[in-house]
């Protein structure tokens, strides 16, 4: 049996301590507790029976969807406190969640140990989960509006493969009232969802690289979170090993704090030169250390002090 | 003028953080945490695929 690394015991852990209710997958109910106001900083869909927390991405939905009403009936209640959520995790570690406490995202690198043929994402697929993200959580619940002035969870209701899975799926099992109700839509969400799982066999993370509207929101706070990748240039054998272990095929040197990066800290391992590492500070990105020789050089009016090998 | 811009972005983290702390604390004057409570206890049939 292989051995568990430390990060693959947290997301196990994250995932049973997000979703501790398991008998609830036998009666078909969800819980009703307080704790489902607090916004999980994971895509954990918060209609799954085991779960104790609210999905951030279901809720910043509902909120944009059910703005144009509120206002019309005196209430100013537009997300601030899941967005305040949201930035709070985003501002001190970025997508560190991504790549340590996501059940969404332990899932799919536990399939994509299935052996088989393995191919890399296109770059440019990257950008499609901003493209979802305004579409499919601000844009369309926001101005697709119903006769009562609500519009609808577009990304949970077409999209979401981790709600089919982790709601859909049992409660329709479990509950024979919803199970009547199935239709087309439910038929398209399994059908997704199994895409999905062959995609996530043969690549590495698809859904967080090209879909995941969360990931999209804190991936934009990489760059100037508390918690920071930082690569030692002048130490840096440019072997590329870091890059090589890096499951969301990052130049890690030159970009260790791209949107991208979901802060899996495996590249850090993979550093034989030991030039990678993280540091929790509240200086902002004019740190020196993470910047290229090429740019430090730049920067100081000088050209770069010979090639980045390690002597010896 | 590059000094204080530099000097400024080392603030950016604290800045942001603050500023959505502040966002946290209005959605909970605002109520907004009963109204995430009330959507996430109830079975969302559209988000699962049924509605």
């Amino acid at each position: 049996m292989p051995r568990l690394t430390r990060r693959r015991w947290v997301q196990i852990l994250s995932t049973v301590v997000l979703n501790p209710i398991v008998p609830n997958y036998f009666t078909g109910t969800i819980v009703q507790a307080q704790s489902k106001g607090i916004c999980v900083p994971v895509l954990n869909c918060y209609s799954c029976p085991a779960a104790i927390g609210a999905c951030p991405i279901g809720s910043l939905q509902h909120a944009v969807a059910s703005i144009r009403f509120r206002l019309s009936t005196g209430e100013f209640q537009a997300g601030l406190y899941v967005l305040g959520s949201l930035g709070v995790v985003g501002s001190l570690v970025g997508r560190f969640p991504c790549g340590w406490l996501c059940p969404f995202g332990l899932l799919q690198e536990v399939l994509h140990k299935i052996p088989g043929p393995k191919l890399r994402l296109p770059r440019i697929l990257k950008y499609l989960k901003y493209i979802i993200l305004a579409l499919t959580v601000f844009i369309l619940p926001a101005l697709v509006l119903n006769a009562a002035g609500f519009g609808d969870t577009w990304f949970c209701k077409w999209i979401c493969p981790a709600g089919t899975l982790e709601a859909g799926l049992p409660l329709v099992a479990a509950d024979a009232d919803i199970r009547s109700m199935v239709g087309l839509l439910f038929v398209w969400k399994v059908a997704l969802l199994v895409a999905f799982v062959l995609w996530m066999i043969v690549s590495l993370r698809p859904f967080c690289r090209t879909i995941c509207p969360l990931g999209a929101i804190l991936g934009l706070f990489n760059k100037i979170s508390l918690l920071r990748l930082t690569v030692d240039h002048r130490r840096c054998l440019s072997c590329g090993s870091c890059s090589r272990a890096c499951p969301v095929d990052l130049d890690v040197p030159t970009q260790p704090n791209s949107p991208e990066c979901i802060r899996c800290l495996k590249c850090i391992k993979a550093c034989d030169a030991g030039c990678i590492g993280y540091r929790f500070s509240p200086h902002g990105p004019a740190a020196e250390a993470d910047r290229p020789v090429e740019q430090e050089a730049a920067a100081a009016g000088s050209p770069p002090d010979g090639p980045r090998r390690r002597p010896g | 003028m590059l000094r204080v811009l530099a000097v400024m972005r080392r603030y950016v983290p604290l800045v942001s953080l603050v500023v959505f702390v502040a966002f946290i604390v209005a959605g909970l004057s605002l109520d907004e945490f009963r109204a995430v409570v009330v959507n996430a206890i109830t079975i969302c049939l559209s988000c699962i695929g049924i509605g």
